[in-house]
């Protein structure tokens, strides 16, 4: 980008007039700026696709995991009754980093370095911590419950029924031990020694009453798109840390104090920082709440 | 003609830009170590908007050589189904196929290659990038009185990523297993499974690649383009000023910003069913009597994506043609735009509507009928503003001092194939004829006419109109002349045809007709087609050599507006150097087509309103 050429932008764009007549910013507002909308715009349709590929997979399949039940489980507590309570955790931490972003230009419009700098290091870390978070959730989703791009253990009863396996796939001793479940119910189908321990059960509901079937895999889509989508918006952040860090390490130099247009990078990856973590309301949206 | 123009016309010009233009201090910065330091930043690695201009449309043109030329080898397998290919073996290699009798056949396979491949390479590096790529680069910096674009160096990203998309689609050519034989369109299952058909193979990887970079080839240009358009207008010049070449490449950049992206996402997922073994479009799909691990995706949801982009695509291709085709008919019939507002908002709503119609493509792939019915609807309305414009180009030429020189003739027949082509578009939009039409040769001759000759035509109206300003000499004339009307006349030998072909319902896509006795009263129609294409290709070359020859040996452009045109590209020198304008920055007091107005013949944008002028512009 021409240094030059900006400088005359610039000054055009001080001049006097109509809003719309030419010889200045209509909206008021520089070229490196509005270029950032218009990708993070095209961005939006980027991820629209992808959220749209989720709704349609979503709705033709009869049955999809509950959320509540597949994002249950927290580090270091033991169990899996803490529905949503880590994804929250997440959510807050990466919308915390936007406030500290928000911060971080505040600074940049005081032209105060050391300010801007420490805010973004606080963004970084934020980002960092998201980072972490998202690699301990695919983790735990990886290797403690077994879901793949092309395997779905989260399944979801459609009938009311009884168990006649437990939960590591063996035979109930006496009858008074059968665990029951309701229609709508989700179950994960465990694994042991490379082995898919499907449970047996009895259905005591519906036209099939008395049948005998096994768990079967929830709509492979799921992990797929999890996995799709999530990860998407996992580069997106990483990409954003990363520049992030070089900004920061230019601005630790002095390189933006010297340009006439001051600290605009820093709003600029402000901008897409933002942009990061609404995408991020959207797709915590569909895949944890709905 | 203009070449008697006084040159104390050009002096009055400068005196003005000098007095009432604008100082940036441009030139009181060094420019030459960043622009033209060396042969590699002046003219490979360029950051120079008309630089780039040129490196877009000469590679255009070699693609649509390139693509052409393989519409030529599968129109002589359609016409010529019995005639030995033998001595295209050296080129094409092991895909023609000779028997014991030395009679060589083309290879089934390779005939949907080439398919797949002319129409990938047509639709977008010929008439994306070579179209709205070259003009949009050529023009808006030019005509709406900026030094360059917003971000000279993004805008030579967007070339190199063109070229390394280019680069890896013509290595595709070369694989072992064959490029992409699955239809531009890429649908799966054809597309998602390797083992579907060898050009599914590392064919398919490379083109999804290939494409990849070309859409951030066509954001990074797009971003700049609007950029440039709503924020480095000269003073003056406000929206309603705007030349209509100048609207028609900032909707098109629009339409490529909001669409492409989704064409990223639909390929992302096509990558991920073809490479790790999900099931986005995929379900229930048996191969050789094995069932396929692949269940509950859905190949509907891809020809959504794909038409969310596919349609909007077909505007990305004929807009920039109607806004040259519009400018260059102003010009060369010396009379202002017919209804300049009219055209600027039917250039919008056609933008707009372009968004809402992406499922006509889809009436027969087992869509809701009431669906198929709401895009009925508006692919109907989208009539509305093609029609307001057709009306308003021949209002515009009537009465007009036409000069019927080459950029004029390709501008006239572009509304000519404009009109014959959106014709037919009616009969395709309704969902119910549709049954009998889609994918027969009606639906080829219908988009070859309306967005691939078309377009062509734009794109001709526009080389031979602006290259003057390209190269500094003019294209000739006779060769021209000889290009234009073998074209026209040859375009339609070849696609007319097609429509009675398609009516009686011979399916496009076929490598031959062989097995079905209907379609064997066709063959000499075939054969017509095929000897109208292989003439109407030959003519091709009169315009390549014709461009090339002009290049260097073209008449000298001797006076800076020739045309007598009032856009502001007219009032640079001859050579434009980096920056364009030699001091100020002119500013603008009037719209683009003051023509034919107050007794004189132009009035050119620079020029401010004398005493007790009326403007034109509102």
């Amino acid at each position: 980008m021409s240094a030059e050429t900006m400088e005359g932008h610039a000054v055009m764009e001080e001049q006097s007039g109509k809003l719309w007549s030419g010889g200045k910013s209509p909206f008021k507002s520089s070229y490196g700026k509005l270029m950032m909308w218009y990708f993070l715009l095209s961005d939006a349709f980027t991820f629209a696709g992808f959220l749209i590929a989720y709704g349609t997979l979503r709705f033709s399949n009869a049955t999809w995991p509950v959320p509540d039940f597949v994002f249950s489980s927290f580090p270091f507590l033991k169990g899996t009754h803490y529905p949503l309570l880590f994804v929250s955790l997440m959510t807050f931490i990466l919308l915390a980093s936007s406030f500290t972003m928000i911060r971080a230009v505040q600074e940049g419009k005081e032209e105060n370095k050391s300010g801007i700098v420490k805010w973004m290091i606080y963004t970084i870390i934020g980002g960092l911590m998201f980072l972490g978070c998202q690699a301990w959730e695919w983790n735990t989703l990886i290797s403690t419950e077994h879901m793949t791009i092309s395997t779905n253990p989260f399944g979801t009863h459609l009938e009311s029924g009884v168990y006649l396996d437990d939960e590591h796939g063996h035979a109930y001793a006496a009858a008074a031990e059968r665990e029951t479940f309701d229609a709508g119910d989700s179950y994960l189908i465990h694994r042991a020694d490379e082995q898919w321990l499907k449970r047996r059960f009895e259905l005591t509901s519906g036209p099939n009453t008395g049948q005998v079937s096994q768990q079967e895999f929830g709509p492979k889509a799921f992990g797929a798109l999890f996995f799709c989508i999530t990860g998407f918006h996992g580069f997106h952040v990483f990409s954003g840390v990363v520049f992030l860090i070089l900004i920061a390490v230019n601005v630790a130099n002095g390189l933006y104090a010297k340009r006439r247009n001051g600290y605009e990078m820093v709003e600029k990856i402000g901008l897409y920082w933002h942009f990061v973590d609404l995408v991020w309301v959207f797709v915590f949206l569909v895949f944890y709440l709905l | 003609m203009a070449d008697s123009v006084d040159t104390t016309l050009y002096k009055k010009e400068d005196a003005l830009i000098e007095e009432l233009g604008y100082d940036d201090h441009f030139h009181e910065h060094h420019h030459g170590d960043k622009y033209q330091a060396s042969f590699i930043t002046k003219y490979i690695f360029s950051q120079d908007h008309k630089i780039i201009a040129k490196q877009f449309l000469i590679t255009g043109m070699i693609w649509a050589i390139i693509g052409a030329a393989m519409s030529v080898i599968f129109r002589m397998q359609l016409g010529f189904p019995e005639e030995s290919l033998t001595w295209i073996k050296p080129l094409l290699g092991k895909w023609i196929v000779v028997d014991a009798n030395g009679v060589g056949t083309l290879d089934p396979e390779f005939y949907y290659a080439l398919v797949t491949m002319h129409g990938t390479i047509l639709v977008f590096f010929v008439l994306t990038a070579g179209l709205s790529g070259t003009f949009s680069n050529l023009l808006i910096p030019l005509q709406v009185g900026a030094r360059d674009m917003a971000s000279p160096f993004l805008n030579m990203l967007s070339y190199w990523f063109f070229f390394l998309a280019g680069i890896i689609m013509f290595i595709s050519l070369f694989l072992n297993t064959g490029p992409f034989s699955g239809g531009w369109v890429a649908y799966p299952p054809l597309s998602a499974l390797p083992e579907a058909s060898s050009g599914s193979k590392a064919g398919m990887t490379m083109w999804t690649m290939s494409l990849v970079f070309f859409v951030v080839s066509v954001l990074l240009g797009g971003i700049n383009y609007i950029t440039t358009v709503l924020n480095l207008r000269t003073k003056g010049m406000s929206m309603w000023r705007l030349p209509l070449t100048i609207w028609a490449f900032l909707v098109t950049a629009i339409l490529g910003l909001l669409s492409f992206p989704v064409l990223v996402a639909a390929f992302f997922l096509l990558m991920f069913d073809r490479g790790i073994g999900t099931s986005f479009y995929l379900s229930e799909i048996y191969i050789g009597g094995q069932a396929l691990d692949h269940v509950g995706g859905s190949p509907i949801l891809y020809q959504h994506l794909f038409w969310f982009l596919g349609h909007p695509e077909v505007y990305i291709i004929i807009l920039p043609a109607m806004g040259l085709v519009s400018e260059v008919l102003s010009v060369q019939s010396r009379k202002p735009i017919f209804g300049y507002r009219a055209m600027v908002l039917s250039i919008l709503a056609i933008g707009f509507l372009s968004f809402l119609v992406w499922a006509h493509h889809m009436f027969m792939s087992g869509v809701n009928p009431f669906i198929s019915n709401i895009f009925v609807v508006f692919t109907l309305i989208i009539a509305v503003p093609s029609a307001v414009k057709v009306f308003n180009w021949i209002s515009t030429l009537y009465r007009g001092n036409v000069r019927l020189n080459t950029p004029a003739l390709f501008a006239i027949g572009f509304v000519s194939m404009f009109i014959s082509g959106g014709l037919t578009g009616i009969f395709l939009g309704n969902s119910a004829l549709d049954i009998q039409l889609h994918d027969t040769y009606f639906v080829v001759a219908h988009f070859h006419i309306v967005m691939g000759v078309a377009a062509f035509f734009g794109m001709f109206a526009g080389i031979y109109h602006w290259f003057p300003k390209l190269y500094g000499r003019f294209m000739d004339e006779t060769m021209g002349k000889i290009h234009f009307w073998g074209t026209m006349i040859g375009a339609y030998v070849i696609f007319w045809p097609m429509h009675y072909l398609g009516m009686v319902g011979v399916p496009r896509r076929y490598y031959s007709f062989d097995a079905y006795q209907a379609f064997s009263d066709f063959d000499e129609m075939n054969m017509f087609i095929t000897v109208g294409a292989i003439i109407t290709f030959g003519l091709q070359l009169v315009f390549v050599i014709n461009f090339f020859y002009s290049i260097w040996k073209g008449k000298k452009q001797t006076v800076r507006n020739p045309w007598g045109a009032t856009s502001l590209e007219w009032t640079t020198p001859i050579r434009p150097g980096h920056g364009n304008w030699p001091g100020k920055i002119p500013s603008v007091h009037r719209w683009a087509y003051d023509y034919g107005k107050d007794g004189k013949e132009f009035i050119p944008q620079i020029t401010p309103l004398a005493e007790g002028e009326e403007p034109s512009d509102h």
